[in-house]
């Protein structure tokens, strides 16, 4: 009974199905402790918390330099301000091949459309000047936390062509469900 | 009951007219604990109802079709319902199981009276002080309150008052353990359940000093005192609190699953040092896993993640595995010693599935088994996180732990605690019965349609999946919103059996039949086996059925953990 002393002699090893089930799960839990570790060797999807220490205005003027030097157009969108609906043009910046593209968030908006080729590799810095924030890549479904004071690089490739949104998925006030943003990938 | 009937004589340490003996049970009762372990289950009950108004209103307005609150109330009745189900409901009922294992099973008296008052005091104050700074509509920062999101200073101090009132009522637990060691009240080894609830207070107190550690300055911070609160250190010091306070409710919850199973049906661990093994490997291994909230964090790296994710190769994902076994195989042999010893299932087809008790409580081991531990083994895998973090699937996963599986059992327990503790009857009986099953679907169908709606990238705590305002067009296949709708359904179901509950017990509590001085009506008739029936040696332990169940687990385990994989091979490169 599990509600009484257990009688002297209680500490025995497992027998029969117990100790069958005992080893097939332990030897269960070894492999998943392998796959993770395997998965960087051999897989290609491995983020590796790559980060530095970075002030708010620094990663702000390094978004701006990115911006200045790679901009390649223009896009129009809707800027809404209570009630009003404004006009907003927002750079499109193209990331040099194998170099450093930088994206901003901030309450409730990401800075730049971002521009990339297929096969190629970039590295992506991502910061925000205010709250904690998500980057959330749709639809492909990739997520990573995105904080201020913290420059956070993936260095990723993209193996898909299309229009992709940003979606931000940590909670970050009221206007928390409109911060998109996007990526375009040729 | 009669199964639980075996007479101790009272030869504990109480004052003569401060003890009673269970006419059901024949435990020794003591009456101070009887006193709280009322009070902090009428808590917990109030606080059920709060958080379940506010689970229904955001679950409907998650539900697309009906999207029914405004923004910034949708958030507001958020950060209500995680706080009162996660923290204030739960953590009422633990102190209720800890002050009831701590003394009725050890045949002693609760330690202090006057730090159970202070327990009570500082739990409820806290409680009230972070509601009403959630009803001035001045924290609206969700459950994590993520710094340098600003909460009123009322809503940390709340915070901080109820996690000292729960470890002063986790310590009265230990010195009432430490009496009835110092005064002899019990012979040998403590008794399963008591081992466990021991194990979840351990587990509590390093949980409740990493929320000391965060929430303190947090809350000067809140003030002006300090100046700056480093996000990334307070994630990962916030999830040492957040997430080991749910590896707190999973030890609380397997040993009411132990407790129930004797209470219901009779049964006894084939193996104690098995059971007891498993809760010492709680106890060294799950304090790392506020690293499963981190897998795509800055500030932490690769090395840091993989090790603290699977804990030293998942030694507490083996101990949960072990119970899994462990708990429905005491089931069996008891069962099976009864006389139903047909076939591979004969003893689990004929237990007592109208005994809420025991439809409760093994509902609660298959949904917790099968759908949390899976996904939070599979979401808690590093590169597989990638697919997850702050997605629907993520809710979708710990509404199956946290609500199927612990709140699930609480409520089986519950069954038990009003006619033998608040010594009352139940009304309508019927509806008591039907009550679990009612529940355990809603929750489990809401869960499902969360966990999908996920994998498709809807994103948790949001308002709107339209983004409606939003400068650039984003949206969701059209199956989003189909599991949108299945979520809401569920959360339907699941609040009238949430409701159901709650009218049924406070009904019983406050007018039901007084009870005192006779035996509990007991939950089933004893069932006959057949006449002919072979009933299973004393000295046998076979579990087959148990067995064909676990393998079935393990399955459904490594086919959902490799698919993962799969689909994870299909995004985007990434380093």
């Amino acid at each position: 009974m599990s509600i009484h002393n257990p009688p002297a002699g209680w500490l025995k090893p497992p027998m029969g199905a117990e100790r069958l089930w005992v080893g097939l799960a332990l030897a269960w839990c070894i492999i998943m402790s392998i796959a993770m570790p395997y998965w960087h060797f051999y897989g290609k999807q491995n983020p590796t918390g790559e980060s530095y220490k970075v002030t708010v205005a620094d990663f702000a003027v390094r978004t701006q330099k990115f911006i200045a030097a790679n901009k390649v157009g223009e896009e129009t969108v809707p800027l809404h301000i209570g009630d009003q609906v404004l006009e907003e043009k927002v750079p499109i910046v193209e990331i040099p091949p194998g170099g450093d593209g930088y994206l901003l968030a901030s309450m409730w908006k990401f800075r730049p459309i971002l521009k990339m080729k297929m096969g190629q590799t970039y590295r992506l810095h991502i910061s925000s000047m205010d709250l904690q924030h998500g980057f959330s890549l749709q639809p492909l479904n990739m997520n990573f936390q995105v904080l201020p004071g913290y420059d956070h690089v993936l260095t990723i490739t993209p193996t898909s062509t299309g229009v992709f949104a940003i979606v931000c998925n940590e909670f970050c006030g009221i206007g928390h469900h409109g911060m998109t943003g996007r990526v375009i990938v040729e | 009951m009669a199964s639980a009937v075996e007479s101790l004589p009272i030869s504990g340490n109480h004052p003569a007219s401060e003890v009673r003996t269970c006419d059901t049970t024949s435990l020794p009762v003591c009456l101070t604990a009887q006193k709280f372990i009322r009070m902090h289950a009428v808590a917990a009950v109030v606080f059920l109802l709060i958080g379940g108004i506010a689970a229904i209103l955001i679950g409907l307005t998650r539900w697309p079709a009906v999207h029914l609150l405004p923004a910034e109330w949708y958030y507001r009745l958020l950060t209500l319902h995680g706080l009162n189900m996660l923290i204030f409901w739960i953590l009422n009922f633990e102190i209720a199981v800890l002050y009831f294992a701590g003394t009725v099973l050890l045949n002693t008296r609760l330690a202090s009276r006057w730090a159970a008052w202070g327990c009570l005091g500082l739990m409820t104050v806290g409680a009230v002080m972070v509601d009403v700074a959630i009803a001035q509509g001045k924290s609206d920062v969700l459950m994590t309150s993520y710094v340098p999101l600003r909460a009123s200073p009322w809503f940390y101090l709340g915070i901080i008052l109820v996690a000292v009132g729960t470890l002063v009522g986790v310590i009265n637990y230990f010195a009432t353990i430490y009496i009835a060691k110092r005064d002899k009240t019990y012979e040998g080894s403590v008794p399963l359940v008591v081992f466990g609830a021991t194990a979840a207070a351990i587990i509590a107190v390093v949980t409740l000093l990493h929320g000391a550690v965060v929430m303190i300055p947090t809350w000067l911070w809140s003030m002006g005192v300090l100046s700056q609160i480093d996000p990334a250190w307070y994630r990962i010091t916030w999830w040492g609190l957040g997430h080991m306070s749910q590896q707190v409710n999973v030890c609380a919850m397997v040993s009411v699953w132990y407790l129930l199973g004797t209470l219901t049906t009779g049964a006894s661990p084939l193996n104690q040092g098995v059971c007891r093994g498993a809760f010492v490997l709680y106890i060294l291994f799950i304090n790392l896993a506020s690293a499963h909230h981190l897998l795509v964090d800055p500030g932490v790296g690769a090395g840091w993640k993989i090790w603290n994710t699977s804990y030293a190769m998942y030694l507490a994902v083996l101990a949960s595995m072990i119970h899994g076994f462990t708990v429905p195989a005491s089931v069996e042999v008891a069962m099976r010693k009864k006389g139903f010893n047909r076939g591979l299932f004969g003893w689990l087809a004929a237990a007592p599935w109208s005994n809420p008790g025991f439809s409760g409580f093994f509902l609660s081991l298959v949904i917790f088994g099968f759908g949390g531990g899976i996904t939070g083994v599979v979401l808690g895998t590093q590169q597989i996180n990638i697919m997850a973090h702050n997605t629907m699937r993520i809710p979708g996963h710990f509404h199956v732990t946290v609500v199927g599986g612990t709140t699930l059992a609480f409520m089986a327990l519950t069954y038990y605690v009003v006619p033998l503790v608040f010594q009352r009857d139940f009304y309508a009986k019927a509806l008591c019965r039907i009550q679990p099953y009612v529940f355990a679907g809603g929750i489990t169908v809401m869960a499902l349609g969360m966990s999908f709606a996920g994998s498709y990238g809807v994103p948790r705590r949001h308002w709107d999946v339209e983004f409606t305002g939003g400068q650039f067009a984003a949206g969701f296949d059209p199956g989003a919103h189909v599991m949108l709708g299945v979520m809401g359904v569920g959360a339907l179901v699941a609040f009238v059996g949430l409701l159901l509950f709650i009218l049924l017990v406070v009904a019983a509590v406050f007018t039901g039949p007084a009870i005192a001085g006779q035996a509990m009506q007991a939950w089933h008739e004893e069932p006959q086996a057949p006449a002919d029936a072979a009933t299973m040696a004393e000295e046998e332990h076979n579990t087959p059925g148990t067995v064909v169940l676990v393998l079935v687990f393990l399955t459904t385990f490594a086919v959902y953990y490799f698919a993962n994989w799969k689909w994870l091979s299909d995004v985007w490169e990434v380093r």
